[in-house]
């Protein structure tokens, strides 16, 4: 890592101070939330990985033909792919 | 030593040990319903043969790294964002400049392109987000009719249009996600959740309804309801910040790429990570991500300078890319997929089809 990633004037700096920052805040009001918010995200329904995954496939599947970069559409349908500005009719 | 003290701190371990309780029971709840690999079911789907991927346009004129950038919606025009505070709009087709503006701050970490295509939201270290109305004429200067919508109290990491120019959703280094009226400049909606900074954001395509997905420097990626401000779900698997988070096109799941040198998958109806997109080759981090139209395939930028294209079904690399002199800050897919974009920290712009 190079010393200009640590510069004040960097992002990375403000992202290692506010990590001091904020780590240990233990009061009551912040528990109390924290096992708010955990009670609920127990309670949502889940599916099994089996169906989800599944219907991450169908999709891909159902979709592919409609995927340029996946079927690597020809020169004369992709605007990006030939060299010199097409003329667009 | 008041007889007061000793009921709270009672109360403190309490809902610590309920909170310990509650998160193992959330992991075994997930854990019952982990009953196969998103890659196994995967392996009678047909493999991918090789690809041929190239820059097809390089778009040069910035001075500095290129931090951020974004797609118009019709699909040539872009804009980016730079260390040396310019915001730059470019045709992808011609790798003409269209307009130009510089921000008052250095650090442009996060710029978005408004739906209609006239207006251009940025912002960074000056804690805002700023939105430009694109002027038709050349020669108005833009930074005229510039109008502050967010304030936060640390640097903007990014931005994002809602579907319409009305509302702007951000996310900053001090550790909150806010929704704003852009007109009035109102805050709508705070998300307060993440124990650090917030460094990315994907709003879920509007076929899933009034949700998007955060990621952070405390290696969590939180869904969130935005009428609500509530916290749907929360993932933390990642070892390092989360530097991109991006929605699966079906709103089913989304895509995180992170520091630790891995990008995962996350499917929001198992409520649980379903593949890692990893190899020990690749130590870098990644910083950014986007989905093919398909979903099938997930490219990856990093800070070692390429880019990898990985099978989402299958959890394989298909394709790594060559071309930036540095760190890949930034990547997109263009709206009608027909090619995606990268910025780098060596200056340029990139569009691979």
């Amino acid at each position: 890592m190079c010393d200009e990633l640590l510069h004040k004037s960097t992002p990375e700096f403000h992202r290692k101070e506010n990590r001091k920052k904020m780590s240990g805040s233990s009061s009551l009001v912040a528990m109390k939330k924290v096992v708010q918010q955990l009670r609920f995200e127990a309670s949502i329904n889940r599916v099994k990985v089996s169906q989800a995954a599944a219907d991450l496939q169908q999709f891909c599947i159902q979709n592919a033909l409609q995927d340029p970069l996946l079927t690597g559409v020809s020169s004369s349908t992709n605007p990006f792919r030939p060299q010199k500005v097409c003329s667009f009719l | 030593m008041a007889t007061q003290e000793v009921p709270l701190n009672e109360t403190l371990a309490h809902l610590k040990t309920e909170s310990e309780t509650l998160k193992s029971k959330l992991e075994e709840e997930r854990a019952k319903l982990h009953d196969v690999e998103l890659h196994q079911v995967a392996e009678k789907v047909e493999g991918l043969g090789q690809f041929v991927m190239k820059t097809r346009r390089t778009l040069k004129g910035h001075g500095n790294k290129v931090l951020c950038m974004d797609w118009c919606k019709d699909k040539r025009r872009i804009v980016s964002s730079s260390q040396d505070g310019k915001v730059i709009v470019w045709d992808a087709f011609t790798t003409n400049k269209e307009h130009a503006v510089t921000m008052p701050c250095t650090w442009v970490m996060a710029c978005a392109y408004a739906p209609s295509g006239c207006a251009v939201a940025c912002g960074g270290l000056d804690n805002k987000c700023s939105v430009y109305p694109l002027s038709l004429d050349k020669n108005e200067n833009l930074a005229a009719k510039k109008k502050s919508v967010a304030m936060h109290t640390n640097y903007l990491s990014a931005c994002s249009f809602t579907n319409s120019d009305m509302q702007i959703l951000t996310s900053s280094g001090d550790g909150t996600c806010a929704l704003w009226d852009v007109e009035s400049g109102q805050l709508l909606q705070s998300f307060h959740g993440h124990a650090a900074d917030v460094l990315c954001l994907d709003l879920a395509p509007s076929e899933t309804g009034n949700t998007f997905v955060s990621g952070g420097c405390d290696k969590k990626a939180n869904v969130w309801d935005m009428r609500s401000g509530q916290c749907i779900q929360s993932f933390e698997t990642h070892e390092s910040d989360i530097n991109s988070v991006r929605y699966y096109p079906s709103g089913d799941a989304f895509a995180s790429g992170s520091d630790d040198a891995t990008c995962r998958l996350y499917d929001l109806r198992a409520d649980r990570e379903v593949a890692i997109y990893s190899k020990d080759s690749i130590i870098f981090g990644v910083s950014s991500v986007d989905f093919s139209l398909s979903g099938r395939l997930l490219f990856g930028g990093y800070n070692d300078y390429t880019i990898n294209v990985w099978d989402v079904l299958k959890g394989t690399r298909v394709s790594i890319l060559f071309g930036h002199e540095n760190r890949v800050s930034t990547l997109r897919v263009s709206p009608d997929g027909t090619a995606f974009c990268t910025g780098s920290w060596d200056h340029t712009l990139r569009i691979w089809a």
